[in-house]
């Protein structure tokens, strides 16, 4: 439905139709990049996110060069191997007795993506001994760049999964309730309303606490993201109710109870397809907030278990004084999930701009 | 006239300075041997937590501890930079020839904080409190000897006589931290049945006195607790001068490390201990511009380890565990385990090569009763496989260690949240781990929650922990190695020794208790740390040492490697003046 042609005033807080589409475009291509990346994490990344190099801890970010120490320029990049400094932990200088070429497609660690191919070629990488550290190194010598990419299978993966429990059981309750009305609407949206006073944190503190030693980390941590999922359910409820109250006193649905449509058939057939953008859209809004509350646990040690990265534990260990004084790149991951949230925070609002045009 | 007034005036001023000299030469003072310094000044010391009570006979947390030993004395006392006892409110003591009674002569003239005398009463009354099972002390476990306690007499009123049921080789040593009380103060409370409520946070300081180079001054509850100069204290310097120098001790609340980094930095308190090898790195530069000095004191006596769970009886109530003490009980897989761990990284990342790498329990930083002939295990993964398959293990393709049942070995490792280098070392041992086909799963949980499941549920299947270790002795480590010990800790509420090994040990901890020779008993305890070495019912990791940094102006700051690390000598300590006054 065009709203030019549909005769009711436009709204005027809506932006023009090309600054939308773009901002539209830019947000869908920019978040499949991301988690296009992120699922290729096992082949961009130059290590695995456990690969422990014990002898560069809190390694800075290696120096990519095109000019060597004699200032002779080359065409291919290129790093120097680094050592520790004598009687020092973290004090690192090159020896520019030895350049490593970066390589491509060089043979590392093994990896899977999406559990069905493996492989040990990656990308990119610097040719042994020297090591290729695009953002440094933890305190156990673990590359962060790697982790970072893996770390965000995590984080995302996790905010993805919380929304869809969220948004798919908020449509069950909410078109059940919508639909129905009366006692069942009463208690459905009653329970909604407990759910949405629920401390969720301290929830899932109790949740983390009583599950078996023996669950993996994996996991426990699948779990937790369920309950955030779950508990999270009742605002897409209410919305999905709100729309599909409206929705079935509309004429053509009234038409089809008419010929025999039984409830089930409307919910299904008429009635649940009007959720769509709405559920869209709360899924846009949802995911980055599920992100931030994976963000969060980890954050506090509530998230998924070592040797696990996500962008969440990655940034704990900023919470220590001496990484924050000392170790800048250690702050890096906080940085991540900014340029994702920004991205579904865009989408939400262009999906919600476009629903708002075609009322 | 002029005359005779100027010369009342100098009378006038003079007389008090008199009277304490004549004071101090009534007074059994004990002579220091410090660098003299200068009275004055106050020194802001940042703790945990504030202290429960100011009660030393039911003070239990180590920041009571802290702010106790300042205001109460001892009889003899272990100097913490020698690690040897020396005389403190006891002159002088004699040993009879079977070790069984110690005679110790008191100090005279000596006066509680409060003005009131200090005499042999006042020691009988404060063992009686200790002693008395219905008081609940702490400190009574710390005075029986085999499970009987000893007993006390007045043989004078500054000479007492303890008498040891049998020969006790650490008697001097158990005087140290036990505070002598005043029975003027307490003796109507401890017969009324009310002396474990008193002292508290709320008791007016004017009711509270001790011995001790302090006095309680004021109290501000989640703050500060602000203790002032004794008068009446019993040492004086060589130049003569009564110690403390300091006029003020205050203890702030400043809740974790990484705060209290800060306020050390910022120069809100003027020392600080238990410094992280990582904020000791971050706080080196800074040195110089900060005017603050930090100190190595080398390794101290906690031990961080490894430990399986051996308990008894958990096939009902926890068959997962049940199952895998099968392998935990097999020295050889333990013995791999050690041998696939690698110490030396743990030192380098984890304490900053500031720690040692364990063999046992006992550190290098206790000179008298390290056994310096135990090699400290090197990783080796080729040695670690071979006997993991002399144990009947073996590895699928994927390089997945089974048992001899096929079951993959998986196991998690309970570590307390809170403490950071713990984690770290849990992490290390992970991938350690991984590389001979063992997927060991690192299981952060609350730090109450990690020792509630140790002592009490028993629910874990390792976990990495520490201890401190209270005196260089072999003594308090007896509860964790007899068998019958309360924290016997990878095999709780064993009655008798499930092992040979553990007979052995048990043994040879008695037989150590009652031998008066130092180098009869040195052997002894060596004998004990081989064996730990060879059957590692803990696989012993790594011993940090002492970090702690101070003002460098303050004069008499010695750090030690037993607590309390920088202020344990707090009536030495002074301030010298800024350069060029």
């Amino acid at each position: 439905m065009n709203p030019q042609n549909s005769g009711r005033r436009r709204d005027p807080s809506l932006r023009s139709g090309f600054f939308t589409r773009f901002r539209l475009s830019w947000a869908i291509w920019f978040l499949v990049a991301v988690h296009a990346i992120v699922v290729l994490a096992g082949f961009i990344a130059p290590y695995s996110f456990e690969t422990q190099e014990r002898e560069h801890p809190y390694a800075p970010p290696t120096r990519l060069h095109f000019v060597d120490c004699s200032g002779k320029f080359h065409f291919r990049p290129f790093v120097y191997v680094t050592k520790t400094a004598a009687n020092a932990l973290d004090e690192y200088q090159q020896d520019c007795s030895q350049p490593a070429g970066i390589e491509f497609f060089p043979k590392g660690d093994r990896y899977t993506i999406l559990g069905m191919f493996s492989s040990t070629r990656h990308l990119f990488g610097a040719q042994a001994p020297a090591n290729l550290f695009l953002m440094g190194t933890d305190g156990y010598g673990r590359d962060q760049f790697s982790r970072l990419l893996y770390g965000g299978q995590v984080s995302l993966f996790a905010g993805f999964v919380a929304a869809a429990f969220s948004a798919l059981t908020g449509l069950l309750l909410g078109g059940i309730a919508g639909m129905y009305g009366g006692r069942v609407d009463d208690v459905a949206m009653r329970f909604a309303e407990i759910f949405i006073t629920i401390p969720w944190f301290y929830l899932l503190i109790a949740v983390r606490a009583f599950l078996p030693l023996q669950i993996s980390p994996v996991t426990a941590f699948l779990l937790v993201v369920s309950v955030i999922g779950i508990v999270g359910w009742s605002r897409p409820a209410r919305l999905v109710r709100g729309v599909i109250l409206s929705a079935r006193e509309r004429n053509f649905v009234l038409a089809a109870r008419g010929f025999g449509a039984s409830n089930a058939y409307l919910l299904r057939r008429h009635l649940m397809p009007l959720t769509f953008r709405v559920l869209l859209t709360q899924m846009a809004v949802l995911i980055p907030q599920f992100i931030l509350a994976e963000v969060i646990l980890s954050f506090l040690g509530l998230g998924i278990g070592e040797p696990f990265p996500s962008w969440g534990n990655m940034l704990a260990q900023a919470q220590q004084y001496h990484v924050l004084v000392s170790y800048w790149w250690m702050l890096l991951p906080g940085l991540a999930p900014v340029p994702v949230f920004l991205a579904y925070h865009s989408l939400a609002e262009t999906l919600q701009e476009r629903i708002k045009s075609n009322i | 006239m002029r005359l005779r007034r100027s010369l009342l005036l100098c009378a006038a001023a003079f007389l008090p300075l008199l009277a304490g000299t004549q004071a101090i030469a009534q007074e059994d003072l004990l002579h220091t041997t410090s660098e003299p310094g200068i009275r004055g000044g106050r020194l802001v010391i940042a703790q945990r937590s504030e202290p429960r009570t100011f009660n030393p006979v039911v003070a239990v947390d180590q920041n009571a501890h802290g702010v106790n030993a300042r205001l109460y004395a001892d009889l003899i006392h272990i100097n913490r930079a020698t690690q040897k006892t020396e005389p403190a409110l006891a002159k002088s003591w004699t040993v009879s020839r079977d070790g069984t009674q110690f005679t110790l002569k008191l100090r005279r003239g000596l006066r509680f904080s409060d003005g009131q005398p200090f005499d042999a009463d006042d020691v009988l009354f404060s063992f009686k409190v200790y002693l008395d099972e219905q008081v609940h002390s702490p400190q009574r476990d710390l005075l029986l000897i085999s499970g009987k306690p000893f007993k006390v007499e007045k043989l004078d009123a500054y000479t007492v006589r303890f008498i040891f049921p049998l020969p006790y080789a650490p008697a001097e040593r158990v005087f140290d931290d036990v505070a002598i009380l005043p029975r003027h103060l307490l003796e109507k409370h401890y017969q009324a049945g009310k002396i474990g409520q008193d002292w508290t946070l709320n008791t007016p300081p004017a009711q509270i006195a001790g011995l001790g180079a302090f006095r309680l001054k004021q109290v501000i509850p989640g703050d500060r607790i602000v203790l002032e100069r004794n008068p009446y204290y019993w040492k004086i310097d060589a130049k003569g001068q009564r110690l403390p120098y300091l006029d003020e001790l205050t203890f702030v609340v400043v809740p974790t490390q990484d705060a209290q980094v800060i306020r050390f930095e910022a120069g809100d308190s003027q020392i600080i201990s238990g410094l992280s090898a990582d904020n000791y790195a971050a706080l080196e530069p800074e040195q110089k511009a900060r005017h603050f000095k930090l100190y190595d004191a080398g390794p101290g006596l906690e031990y961080n380890f490894l430990m399986f769970n051996l308990n008894d009886d958990l096939e009902g109530r926890l068959p997962e565990i049940a199952r895998k003490q099968k392998w935990f009980r097999d020295i050889r897989f333990r013995q791999a385990i050690s041998a696939a761990i690698d110490r030396a990284g743990i030192v380098r990342l984890v304490y900053r090569n500031r720690a040692a790498a364990l063999a046992t329990h006992v550190s290098p930083g206790n000179k008298a009763w390290f056994n310096s002939g135990i090699p400290i295990p090197v990783r080796s993964l080729p040695h670690a496989r071979e006997l993991l398959k002399a144990a009947g293990f073996s590895w699928t393709a994927d390089n997945t260690l089974i048992d001899s049942t096929g079951h993959p070995v998986e196991f998690s490792i309970v570590v307390s949240s809170s403490n950071a280098q713990r984690n770290q070392i849990a992490t290390l041992v992970q991938a350690d781990l991984k590389a001979i086909g063992i997927a060991a799963h690192v299981v952060p949980v609350e730090g109450r929650s990690a020792s509630d499941r140790v002592l009490n549920t028993y629910d874990y299947e390792a976990v990495v922990m520490g201890l401190v270790s209270g005196d260089a002795d072999p003594t308090p480590d007896m509860n964790v190695l007899i068998s019958n010990g309360q924290t016997h800790l990878w095999h709780m509420g064993e009655k008798t020794p499930a092992t040979p090994w553990e007979a052995e040990l048990d043994q040879l901890m008695a037989k150590q208790l009652g031998t008066m020779n130092y180098q009869q008993r040195k052997k002894i305890y060596d004998r004990v740390q081989e064996i730990l070495a060879q059957q590692l019912p803990m696989i012993y990791l790594a011993s940090p040492n002492i970090l702690v940094g101070a003002q460098e102006n303050l004069g008499n700051f010695h750090p030690a490697i037993i607590e309390q690390y920088t202020f344990w000598n707090a009536d030495e300590l002074f301030w010298h003046p800024p350069a060029g006054k």
